[in-house]
């Protein structure tokens, strides 16, 4: 009982950060119909700011004087990723969508797995290869509920998820560009008819989502100790299946999905072998295609000439 | 054509490969002759990514994922079969033929049934689902490889023997399949079959409109594509002494994505051209290794920005070198 509440802890926080990278595979998706594979590495390079920007504010010398980096600063940091991710996430749209966002469906899909590769790899180039170890912008405190270990961390990941995550509800249910995002993804052109100016709002959709995937970053950082430029690959895949999951194209959808599929490769990873803890997730998604392809709540649309 | 002359064209051709690799292996170093090997494995490759990406419109970015499930497969299978095989024929070059090329084909059989595995579920419903899932069934059958202790887990496997597995694969075999696939995938590209999967890419729904059994000829196009990624990989297999996870990481799915996409995606000639270009592109950029993903990233880019349908486009070389015949067969273009 005691392992399985752990188990459920862990999944839930682990859950909250996929849920945070699904809500913008689901708004892109949504919109411009297009799977962005390159969403994966902008958590990453979310995530690779944090530790930059970390180091620039000084985490070494907090830790070598073995004191808690200042919350203030922590959040600095945070802003600072979802800021630097926002502006690549406007960039990609701009420099390799929007030329191609009119042809044939796999023009753009080969230009984002292009876009996926390209950062992959510069990343690489840039961040080297080796997995770097994520400074301490939150210090660990481990207390025990029923014998349950609860960290702040994980309870941070989880608070600030979800705080995001309402952030964009509001956002969406109750600012003009949120509106104008529901506008088009129900019907582009008809948004546009309506003086809309899709451009700017595809943009925003970009900025938004790049944002909470790097947030996503930051809490990956903190969770999983360690972040690598190849980390966006299998955890943007995840993210994805979770917004499948959901059902593409619902935003609440995107949050339910992340929370399930966390769930599911905790209990996978406690209960059956850590090493099936990956191929969980691909077995739900083949499950949802063939059982529920419009996923738990996503609308079937038939598709008309 | 009646049976005795293509049995005879067959014979002529098989022959001219012998003689092509008499000449190949008098005339080259070791070197170039493992870029030759490595280019015909690449040919396959790119014919059969074509035939479900290029012609078909659905996008496999996984096929590295077939492609280990049919070096594995042919690995084993040839370890198994040699022994009672070499029993009741003795050694020989005769045994070794009939060994690999049953390895071969056990590889591509595996290779199919999984492609049949992953098309199933994702290939029912349109759009992009085909790459998402393949990403992740490449990722996941190399977890899976990794951790199959009876074939070797990460350091691959070997076989039973010390000296690794046999090294069947000779400019011969290689190029026989070669011929023998680019046949097959051509003649079903411009067969009734065929327009029905280009109909397929160009307007699902009109295809279905017009009875065709879209979800099964889709499904179909994307096991032949898996088994033939898998007869690559038992070639690949048997021209090194193991087969290793690693040697089919993401990478070697953007390599073929790659070469149908220079060459032109749904091009039967261009398929073949990539195929050659990655394989001596390898080998012009291995001191910028780690720019190459890079470099073929940015080329993917520019492609789709600037020429998506590539070099050739869907048409074929030997179409464009007799443009004066009227009414070059298949040559539209994608429209949404």
């Amino acid at each position: 009982m005691t392992q399985l509440l752990q188990q459920i802890i862990n999944g839930l926080s682990l859950g909250s950060i996929y849920a945070l990278i699904a809500l913008g595979y689901t708004m892109v998706y949504g919109i411009l119909k297009l799977i962005n594979f390159a969403h994966g590495e902008v958590f990453m390079v979310g995530a690779y700011t944090g530790f930059y920007a970390a180091g620039a504010l000084g985490v070494a010398g907090f830790e070598a004087r073995n004191q808690s980096f200042p919350l203030y600063l922590a959040i600095l940091v945070l802003i600072i990723a979802m800021a630097a991710a926002a502006v690549l996430g406007m960039s990609i749209e701009f420099l390799a969508y929007r030329p191609v966002r009119s042809a044939p469906r796999l023009t753009p899909l080969i230009t984002a797995i292009g876009v996926s590769l390209f950062l992959q790899n510069a990343g690489m180039l840039l961040f080297s290869p080796n997995p770097q170890r994520y400074p301490a912008i939150l210090s660990e405190v481990r207390f025990e509920v029923f014998g349950v270990i609860v960290t702040n961390i994980k309870l941070t990941i989880f608070a600030v998820a979800l705080c995001l995550m309402l952030g964009l509800h509001l956002f969406v249910q109750k600012t003009w560009t949120g509106r104008a995002m529901r506008a088009l993804s129900f019907n582009i052109d008809a948004a546009k008819l309506m003086g809309i100016d899709t451009n700017r709002v595809i943009r925003a959709t970009f900025a938004v989502g790049s944002a909470l995937a790097a947030a996503g970053g930051i809490l990956f950082g903190l969770d999983q100790i360690t972040i690598n430029p190849l980390m966006g690959m299998l955890t943007g895949l995840k993210a994805f299946v979770a917004a499948v999951l959901g059902g593409i194209g619902s935003i609440p959808g995107a949050v339910i999905g992340g929370l399930l599929i966390g769930l599911a490769e905790q209990l996978t990873a406690g209960y059956l072998s850590p090493e099936y803890r990956d191929a969980i997730t691909f077995v739900i998604l083949i499950l949802i295609l063939l059982l529920k392809p419009e996923g738990l709540l996503g609308v079937l649309r038939v598709e008309k000439v | 054509m009646r049976t005795g002359a293509r049995l005879a064209i067959a014979a002529g051709v098989l022959l001219a490969i012998y003689g092509l690799m008499l000449g190949v292996e008098a005339g080259f170093t070791e070197y170039v002759q493992r870029i030759i090997l490595l280019a015909g494995i690449n040919v396959i490759l790119a014919v059969g990514l074509n035939l479900i990406n290029g012609t078909t419109g659905q996008f496999s970015i996984g096929h590295a994922g077939f492609m280990a499930v049919g070096a594995y497969g042919a690995a084993f299978v040839g370890v198994k079969l040699s022994g009672p095989v070499h029993g009741a024929l003795g050694p020989g070059a005769f045994a070794d033929a009939v060994v690999f090329n049953l390895a071969l084909l056990a590889g591509a059989v595996l290779a199919g049934i999984s492609g049949l595995i992953v098309g199933m579920p994702s290939l029912r419903l349109r759009g992009d689902y085909l790459a998402v899932v393949t990403l992740g069934f490449g990722e996941i059958i190399r977890i899976l490889f990794n951790n199959a202790t009876f074939l070797g887990s990460a350091t691959g496997y070997f076989g039973d023997d010390p000296s690794g597995l046999p090294a069947y694969t000779n400019f011969f075999w290689v190029f026989a399949w070669v011929t023998l696939i680019v046949a097959l995938i051509h003649n079903l590209t411009f067969s009734q079959t065929g327009r029905s999967l280009t109909a397929i890419r160009e307007d699902e729904i009109a295809a279905e409109a017009m009875a065709t059994p879209t979800t099964r000829l889709k499904v179909t196009a994307f096991a032949i594509s898996a088994a033939t990624a898998g007869i690559a990989g038992g070639l690949f297999a048997h021209m090194q002494a193991g087969v290793r996870p690693e040697d089919f990481r993401f990478e070697k799915s953007i390599d073929m994505i790659v070469m149908i996409i220079v060459g032109g995606l749904g091009s039967i000639s261009g398929a073949i051209l990539g195929g050659v270009f990655v394989a001596v592109s390898l080998e012009l950029m291995r001191d910028l290794q780690q720019y190459r993903l890079v470099l073929y990233a940015l080329l993917l880019i520019l492609i789709m920005i600037v020429r998506p349908e590539g070099l050739l486009g869907a048409r074929e070389l030997h179409h464009l070198l007799r443009r004066k015949k009227a009414g070059r067969p298949a040559a539209p273009t994608e429209r949404a």
